[in-house]
């Protein structure tokens, strides 16, 4: 992105002043070599945000914000339906509630050396991963309504998992408002064999081990020493989820808010008949994700059991990167209830959120950010200021800085986890294609990234996490 | 010459068609569409799967067209390297010769999520090659 057309407001903080159509400024977030690296696309659709009715403050992005659909991945703005705000299919994605969940385990690094290759197998084949492949769950058309109503708290009620895992969810495993009659008969048949699968692309499951701690206080807050193991699942609403995004945004682009300065940025008015019906819907997909991780987390912690008995995994946290969520925030002073869309962005209150569980009040919440699989992923975690800031909210990823295209033509899977192994994390995955897709390589470096929201003052890095294993779809 | 080819997009990938007609061109980005998933040289014509679909114009077609094309792989766990469609006004029906999935086999890659409308076009070229293509979040 071309640095001239912004103005600088701070080393981290890059404004678009409003001009034409845009209602609000747009801000991004990030240092000089990070913007310079973005695509001129995010400035054009977070430009195109910003004229949307209803939106509050700015259109904002994140660090590792690049070319999304409609919104840029890494893209936040909040809407006051009272102000004729609007939701959009697009400003969520088609992976509704995809998000990372990370759990720690009793375990360090040295005690899993010797097992690690039995752990890597028995993950295998315990989480269903990649193209085709099916979970051992059923579910009947009452089962499935279910499910969409209860998310993670429906999982667990049905014995995957601890009640206690609840405490360590966004609105505690449930998004309240769900619709399951607002969810296609195609969209639910998608998911009939899809629960407790990971997807593929950039999903997995990894066990990592604590390389770093930034934050010495905060880390112990979250019951992390250096050397110690967890364990990151990344995955979303799966099958159904993805249908929801599609019915939706059809319906947006035939019957949604006019005029929109692009058909990708289709959106419907939240006090809409649409816009309520795809709001029932999202929230009935963002309980399939979280009824999916929890799930996944219950497979997980079998496959630990009969390697490594008596190993016991707790949850530390689990976030969501592709949602919109009713939140109360202060704009011009006055206290509102805003719909805030994240798209490849996550949530970040920051300490003492009435919304945080007990043992995080004083710490902020969670930000769990995904790597690759030969690099890192890093424990952040909210600040105080990033309300002011973005609305509560940080990065999510290291964002891709090649096509799969130009991956596949310069890796190939085999000598990827040939090379993976030599510096000891082992891959297990169906598709080596999948593997040279999601080179390491291909990404960018998720460590300025993380520093970037750190200087940024979004969230505060606490722990740097490198793979150990990890199962790809 | 009908052909397809994939294009770059941030973080998923653009499919597109190109061919003598709108029918071809749409076949062509079908193609371009199992290619993201799996290899289509080693997918076999060993079942037919029919779809229909409309949209208020063109462009949405190709759109539907291609979410028609990943819910059946998606439900039926198939991937499909044929295809042939009859096009009346914004309406279409499609043919989808392919088989069960074996990930070793196909060379699979990654699942498509669903055909958006972003970098969507359908047009015909000066030149007379109709060319259709999206961007298809993976």
């Amino acid at each position: 992105m071309n640095l001239q057309s912004l103005l600088r407001y701070s080393d981290f903080e890059w404004w678009i002043k409003p001009t034409g159509q845009m209602r609000v400024p747009a801000i991004i977030y990030a240092d000089e070599q990070l913007i310079a690296d973005m695509d001129e696309k995010v400035r054009e659709q977070l430009t195109n945000v910003a004229t949307l009715p209803g939106i509050q403050r700015a259109a904002y992005a994140m660090p590792d914000a690049h070319w999304g659909y409609g919104f840029p991945i890494g893209g936040v703005a909040a809407f006051d339906p009272n102000e004729g705000g609007v939701i959009s299919a697009g400003g969520v994605g088609f992976d509704i509630s995809c998000g990372v969940r990370a759990l720690r385990t009793t375990l360090t690094a040295h005690d899993l050396e010797e097992k690690k290759t039995d752990l890597a197998d028995a993950l295998f084949r315990s989480v269903p991963a990649g193209v085709g492949s099916t979970g051992a769950i059923r579910l009947s058309e009452q089962e499935m309504d279910n499910m969409l109503c209860g998310g993670a708290q429906w999982a667990v009620g049905q014995g995957y998992g601890n009640p206690e895992d609840l405490e360590y969810m966004e609105e505690r495993g449930r998004a309240f408002g769900a619709k399951p009659d607002c969810v296609s008969r195609e969209a639910k048949k998608r998911q009939c064999e899809e629960m407790g699968t990971l997807g593929s692309g950039n999903h997995y499951l990894e066990v990592q081990r604590v390389a770093q701690i930034f934050d010495a206080a905060a880390a112990e807050a979250l019951g992390l020493r250096e050397n110690d193991i967890v364990v990151s699942i990344h995955c979303g609403s799966r099958g159904l989820g993805h249908q929801v995004g599609t019915d939706y945004l059809k319906s947006m682009v035939t019957q949604g808010y006019r005029p929109i300065p692009d058909r990708e940025l289709a959106c419907a008015a939240i006090h809409s008949e649409l816009g309520q019906r795809y709001l029932g819907a999202m929230r009935a997909a963002t309980n399939c994700a979280l009824a999916n991780r929890q799930i996944i987390t219950h497979l997980v912690r079998g496959a630990f059991s009969r390697i490594l008995p008596g190993v016991n995994l707790t949850l530390l946290y689990d976030v969501s990167h592709n949602t919109c969520k009713i939140e109360e925030h202060y704009v011009d002073g006055d206290r509102r209830q805003l719909f805030v869309h994240r798209k490849g962005a996550t949530r970040s209150f920051g300490p003492g959120h009435a919304d945080l569980p007990p043992s995080l009040q004083a710490v902020g919440q969670p930000v769990l950010i995904g790597g690759t699989m030969g690099t890192e992923s890093y424990i952040l975690v909210g600040t105080g200021e990033s309300e002011k800031l973005a609305f509560s909210s940080a990065c999510h990823g290291a964002g891709r800085a090649m096509s799969r295209t130009q991956a596949t033509k310069r890796w190939h899977g085999q000598q990827l986890i040939d090379d993976l192994r030599e510096r000891g994390v082992l891959i297990r995955t169906r598709s080596f294609r999948g593997v040279a897709e999601e080179a390491p390589g291909a990404y960018k470096d998720v460590n300025a990234v993380a520093a970037a929201a750190e200087q940024a003052k979004l969230a505060r890095r606490v722990a740097r996490l490198v793979p150990v294993i990890c199962v790809k779809g | 010459m009908a052909s397809w080819e994939h294009f770059s997009h941030g973080s998923d990938i653009g499919v597109r068609g190109i061919g003598s007609s709108v029918e071809e061109a749409f076949e062509q980005a079908a193609l371009a569409l199992t290619a993201v998933v799996a290899n289509v040289a080693t997918i076999e014509q060993r079942e037919i799967v029919e779809v229909r679909c409309d949209a208020p114009d063109l462009e949405l077609l190709l759109v539907s067209w291609l979410n028609a094309i990943i819910y059946e792989m998606a439900v039926r766990r198939m991937l499909f390297s044929k295809f042939r469609i009859a096009l009346a006004g914004y309406s279409l029906t499609g043919a989808l010769a392919g088989e069960r999935v074996d990930p070793e086999r196909h060379q699979v890659a990654v699942e498509a999520k669903g055909a958006t409308v972003t970098a969507l076009r359908v047009a015909c070229n000066p030149d007379g090659q109709w060319l259709a293509q999206c961007v298809i979040d993976v």
